[in-house]
């Protein structure tokens, strides 16, 4: 699996601004990896609002958000 | 049972709740004690626990606060409860520790934080209306740094003992002032208390501290943060902060409607000057800082409650702040009414200055602080 995005311990709203970027760009799967709740939870509302099918898989202190079009 | 808290806490309904909850307890607090049009101000009750300890010496702004230790501590209970405390730092403490400074300063000009804004409007000062613009205004600025690659680089994981260090002070400065012990000759200080000013007016110890534990619990699970709210509405199109700030705002404004605190006017409110522009400037100064730091002061907390190192640095920064605005003069003056005359507050030159300083110093650390474009 390729991470496309890094989001690992950036303030917000970086993680979310690095995604936006990458959907922008409307190549998909958007592979995320992120280590904070609050990061994670703003991706995936902001995904959402733009239609998209979120999946999280956690592992330990980090999550992998998977972004695809519906 | 988490997972259904959690999907509340992270919905809609859950921010809005929680933005009613801090709009219902503000003014009950007032009610109880705490200055007017105050409520909760996380600037101003900074700068009374540092003029407590002794760091500033304006007798009328000296109280230990309980419900910024409750913010710190609740947070920490919410964090280690649904596993979320996490010790972390970053590579760029200083500029964190500086952000905090400026980030009071241009509070203190203005007199209040963001939630003070919203509290100031919601009690009929219309100079909160123009505080909230300048806010606007300066994280609209900020945005234009994001959108140019402007970060602090990356936190990491620290020792976990690193991330208790800002909770176990606000434990121990809660403790001195439950048991205000006595250093000093003749049992005097070293914590003081102003006997007359807004220092002096305060809601009962424990109830303070609840509330605060309250909020502190409640924003770290909803991330509440008044200066996201405006940032997200602009740079991502999304309402979801935005409506819990809204909805502490109308329910603040009803609650001084039921409290009879509602006084509308724009000259010699309390604890406010009717200096528009330096009320502009200094929320603006405040939100640009505040936005290069990632969060409001509130949420600043919340995050050091959560084991974030470098919000913890931050709030140090905005005590030094604090600090530095009462031993040189710069804070904002309060409209006065000397012999039945009113007198319109302001700030001192030596405030302008500042604020000017201020804000070359963000827009420095903006243009400075990128990360590489790849």
């Amino acid at each position: 699996m390729e991470i496309t995005v890094d989001a690992r311990g950036l303030s917000c709203p970086q993680p979310v601004l690095l995604v936006a970027k990458e959907i922008e760009k409307g190549v998909f799967p958007i592979i995320v990896k992120v280590d904070g709740a609050t990061a994670c939870e703003n991706i995936r509302r902001f995904a959402l609002t733009r239609k998209l099918k979120v999946s999280i898989t956690e592992s330990g202190d980090e999550s992998i958000i998977t972004i695809q079009k519906e | 049972m988490q997972h259904s808290i959690n999907d509340f806490f992270r919905s809609r309904r859950g921010i809005i709740a929680v933005g009613a909850i801090i709009g219902i307890l503000g003014p009950t607090l007032q009610k109880l004690g705490n200055p007017p049009n105050m409520g909760i101000c996380v600037a101003c009750f900074e700068r009374d626990i540092t003029g407590a300890l002794g760091l500033h010496r304006a007798a009328t702004v000296q109280y230990l606060r309980p419900e910024i230790f409750g913010f710190v501590l609740g947070s920490l209970i919410a964090a280690l409860l649904f596993r979320e405390f996490k010790a972390r730092g970053g590579p760029a403490p200083i500029i964190r520790f500086i952000l905090g400074f400026f980030g009071m300063i241009g509070s203190l000009v203005f007199l209040g934080c963001p939630w003070r804004a919203w509290f100031r409007l919601a009690g009929g000062d219309i100079n909160g209306l123009i505080g909230l613009i300048g806010l606007a205004t300066g994280i609209l600025i900020g945005i234009v740094f994001l959108k140019n690659g402007y970060s602090l680089g990356r936190s990491n994981k620290t020792h976990a003992a690193a991330g208790y260090v800002f909770p176990l002070i606000m434990a121990a400065l809660l403790l001195l002032a439950i048991f205000r012990p006595t250093f000093g000759p003749e049992n005097s200080g070293p914590i003081f208390s102003s006997e007359s000013g807004p220092g002096s007016k305060h809601a009962p110890l424990l109830i303070s501290l609840a509330f605060g534990l309250l909020i502190g619990f409640l924003a770290q699970r909803t991330r509440f943060c008044t200066v996201g709210a405006v940032r997200d509405i602009v740079l991502l199109k999304d309402f979801h902060l935005g409506s819990g700030i809204l909805s502490l705002g109308i329910s603040a404004f009803l609650m001084n409607l039921i409290y009879g605190q509602f006084h509308p006017g724009f000259q010699g409110m309390p604890i406010a000057h009717s200096n528009v522009i330096w009320n502009l400037l200094g929320m603006i100064l405040a939100g640009l800082a505040y936005c290069l730091a990632g969060g409001c002061p509130g949420r600043q907390l919340f995050l050091s409650g959560e084991g974030d190192t470098d919000a913890g640095i931050f709030v140090l920064g905005m005590i030094t702040g604090a600090a530095f605005a009462h031993n040189f003069g710069l804070a904002g003056s309060p409209d006065s009414v000397v012999d039945g005359v009113l007198k319109i507050g302001g700030i001192s030159s030596n405030g302008m200055i500042m604020v000017g300083i201020g804000l070359l110093v963000c827009v420095l650390i903006g243009l400075t602080m990128r990360e590489k474009v790849q």
